[in-house]
């Protein structure tokens, strides 16, 4: 009997440790336990459980930022060589960078998340612009949402969300938040003091600033960013996939009308600077193995049959959550279910993980703490003050 | 109740002390028996986790790195207290606590003489509409004004537009004051039902015969709730501001919910809930948490010495 720790989704990941107890023919039994709907309150509690060697935790749903963390003091069960191999085939380099910590692979990449750039097809062509032809910039989608009388729809508030945005646009203009992530706490520099931090700071500061992003902004997170999206001020919106399938289910409802589905584009997450590639943001989950279960290789056996490119594939379709597995963007029911499979494909392949470090959290709120609200970000200032928290917090010199 | 049955023994046996006679003894024991077993699990359930708080407070340990932990003595202790956030955290505390006491204790006498005063029929009534919201989970009551005042879902924005200073614009919970306003007026429409039964408690206990007399001699209203009713419920208010100070210093849920801190509404308990199961910085977390316990001793002391009553001579009258 092995349990499985999962994050709630729509019953999919249920479904799949069906599918594979079935397939087992009785070698183990999958079940499911299903931990809370918010991402740091999940990591909060496998931590909690881990460090007092809770040995009931056999595969758990794993964020990926977190990874380095439960990685790092031995939570996680060692992945065999040749388990390794087979589960890094095809493998989009996002996910592979996400289920890594210190050049080995300690998780089992399942999907991985990336955010797109949404937008309503009539106020791109009201402002000129053709997003799905040629990449925007965020100065250009800034001026064309403000020229037509709309909002920008982004994730301000405080929140893990806001990392996500920032980390996307530090990425994108070529810089990282820390230079050294694998270093120990009280060496661990930070590379938001450069043209890069400041760059992502003026981005947010002026979408503060100038109220682009309406007065939600401070509150917004990823499903208030939708609803903004899908009203009468929406424009742009980066966010990720699981907009299509909610705006889809809206329409079929009777929420919304068809011509809002209609009027919905996506493209590549929007460039810091121009000609740049973006780094968009990488999300998703990844598969660990808890370091005190009694059945360690069974886990393994049965996180293969999990993350098998159909079970991906199906996992997508139905669920929304885009597989790690490129052979997945094949199914049928794929393409059908996600018409822009292939620009996350492509998204995913440019994704940037968040930094990857034990202290990930520190960094995280550290980041939260001093880039909001959005309207007081200054990039001369803003920079400065969170790495200045960020390394005293480290130092255990200063609360967070 | 435990202090009923703790104290009185004792009393007596402090009364009995010169000259102790064998039923005195005996009840002694009694009381002891009687008492004991609850005294025990008292200890093990609050003492034993103020003690290991403590002794983890003077330790840098992380729970992911088990193997670093280190003693540092009071150094956490040196980094709470010379952090501004403690501090703004202490005195959004601070500010939350006093607003909502002396509202709701305001609010709960004017209730409690409405249920006192009111006819019997209608008394069961009244007292289950205004208990309703104290039966409301804390959590549950939190999502609730939230999404009420939520900029996106929320309905107050549009119904109190004609309001000056409330649009459909306005974002509560973007600046400290207005998601401070939130937050006290969704504690004070939680627990002023709490405050009011307890006041009502203690305003059957006043004699009618003294509020009689006193109108007999011609005092007006206000003389006799001010010379007679208050000073013969000093314990049943002390008790009110005192379990509600408590509560509300506290504080929680409500910030948890609506703004998980942001804005400068951080308070103690949300500092010393992120880090130590956020952070899982248990030696600086433990620190947080026995300060903010030394708060809440201040608190007790302060209110038993002002109110100038004896918590076990009033529960003595009351009983």
């Amino acid at each position: 009997m092995l349990t499985w720790y999962i994050n709630p989704d729509d019953g999919g990941q249920a479904e799949i440790a069906k599918q594979c107890t079935e397939a087992a023919n009785g070698e183990y039994v999958i079940e499911v336990s299903v931990l809370p709907r918010d991402a740091s309150a999940q990591r909060e509690q496998l931590a909690r459980r881990l460090a007092a060697k809770d040995s009931s935790i056999d595969i758990m749903s794993l964020d990926p930022p977190f990874v380095p963390e439960m990685a790092e003091p031995g939570f996680l069960a060692p992945v065999p060589d040749d388990v390794a191999q087979r589960v890094t085939e095809n493998v989009v380099a996002g996910a592979l960078a996400g289920a890594t910590w210190d050049d080995k692979l300690v998780s089992v990449p399942f999907w991985a998340n990336t955010q797109l750039l949404w937008y309503r097809k009539s106020v791109a062509a009201a402002a000129g612009l053709d997003p799905a032809k040629a990449p925007v910039t965020w100065d250009q989608i800034m001026t064309a949402s403000q020229d037509q009388d709309k909002y920008l729809a982004v994730q301000g508030t405080k929140a893990e969300s806001l990392t996500v945005w920032i980390n996307a646009l530090v990425a994108s203009a070529g810089g990282s938040i820390l230079e050294n992530p694998e270093a120990p706490a009280d060496e661990l520099t930070l590379g938001l003091e450069s043209p890069a931090g400041e760059a992502a700071a003026t981005i947010i500061g002026t979408i503060g600033k100038e109220n682009l992003g309406g007065p939600a902004l401070p509150t917004e997170d990823e499903g208030a960013s939708l609803s903004i999206f899908q009203g009468d001020k929406g424009s742009f919106m980066v966010n990720w996939p699981f907009v299509w399938s909610a705006t889809k289910a809206g329409v079929e409802d009777g929420t919304f009308e068809q011509a809002l589905l209609d009027d919905v584009g996506w493209a590549l997450y929007p460039q810091v600077t121009e000609g740049q590639p973006s780094a968009p943001p990488y999300g998703g989950i990844n598969l660990g193995i808890g370091a005190f279960s009694n059945y360690v290789d069974l886990s393994y056996k049965a996180a293969e049959c999990i993350v098998t490119p159909e079970h991906q594939a199906q996992y997508f379709a139905t669920n929304g959550n885009p597989p790690s597995n490129t052979e997945a963007y094949d199914d049928p029911a794929v393409t059908e279910a996600f018409p822009m499979a292939d620009v996350i494909r492509e998204s995913l392949e440019l994704a940037v993980p968040r930094p990857q470090t034990p202290y990930y959290n520190e960094v995280s709120t550290g980041l939260q703490q001093t880039w909001h609200p959005p309207s007081a970000v200054d990039p001369a200032t803003t920079p400065t003050e969170s790495t200045d928290l960020i390394t005293a917090v480290l130092r255990g010199e200063q609360l967070l | 109740m435990t202090t009923v049955a703790d104290k009185r023994p004792d009393l007596r046996d402090a009364a009995a002390k010169a000259g102790r006679s064998d039923r005195a003894r005996s009840e002694a024991r009694l009381g002891w028996l009687l008492a004991g077993p609850a005294f025990i699990v008292m200890l093990a359930v609050t003492l034993y986790p103020i003690l290991q708080a403590f002794y983890d407070s003077l330790f840098n340990f992380r729970l992911t790195a088990p193997d670093d932990r280190s003693f540092t003595g009071l150094n956490n202790y040196a980094v709470v207290l010379s952090d501004p956030l403690f501090w703004q955290a202490l005195g959004v505390t601070v500010f939350i606590t006093v607003v909502t006491v002396v509202i709701e204790l305001l609010l709960g006498f004017a209730l409690a003489l409405v249920m006192h005063r009111a006819i019997t029929q209608l008394r069961g009534l009244l007292r289950t509409a205004i208990l309703v919201p104290y039966g409301i989970i804390t959590v549950v009551s939190a999502f609730a004004w939230f999404y009420a005042f939520d900029i996106n879902s929320g309905y107050v924005n549009h119904w109190f537009a004609w309001v000056p200073g409330i649009s459909t614009d306005l974002n509560w919970f973007a600046q400290q004051g207005t998601s401070l306003f939130v937050i006290i007026m969704s504690e004070i429409w939680k627990t002023t039902p709490f405050i009011s039964l307890l006041l009502l408690a203690g305003l059957s206990q006043v004699p009618t015969e003294l509020e009689e007399a006193a109108e007999v001699d011609g005092a007006t209203w206000w003389q006799r709730l001010t010379r007679v009713v208050l000073p013969n419920m000093k314990a049943a208010i002390m008790v009110a501001v005192l379990f509600r100070a408590l509560d509300a210093f506290r504080i929680f849920d409500n910030v948890f919910i609506m703004t998980n801190g942001a804005n400068g509404t951080e308070v103690l308990s949300l500092l010393a809930y992120r880090t130590s199961i956020g952070r899982l910085e248990i030696g600086l977390g433990s620190a947080i948490s026995v300060l903010l316990f030394l708060c809440v001793i201040l608190i007790c002391w302060v209110a038993v010495k002002l109110f100038k009553v004896d918590l076990a001579g009033g529960a003595r009258g009351a009983g």
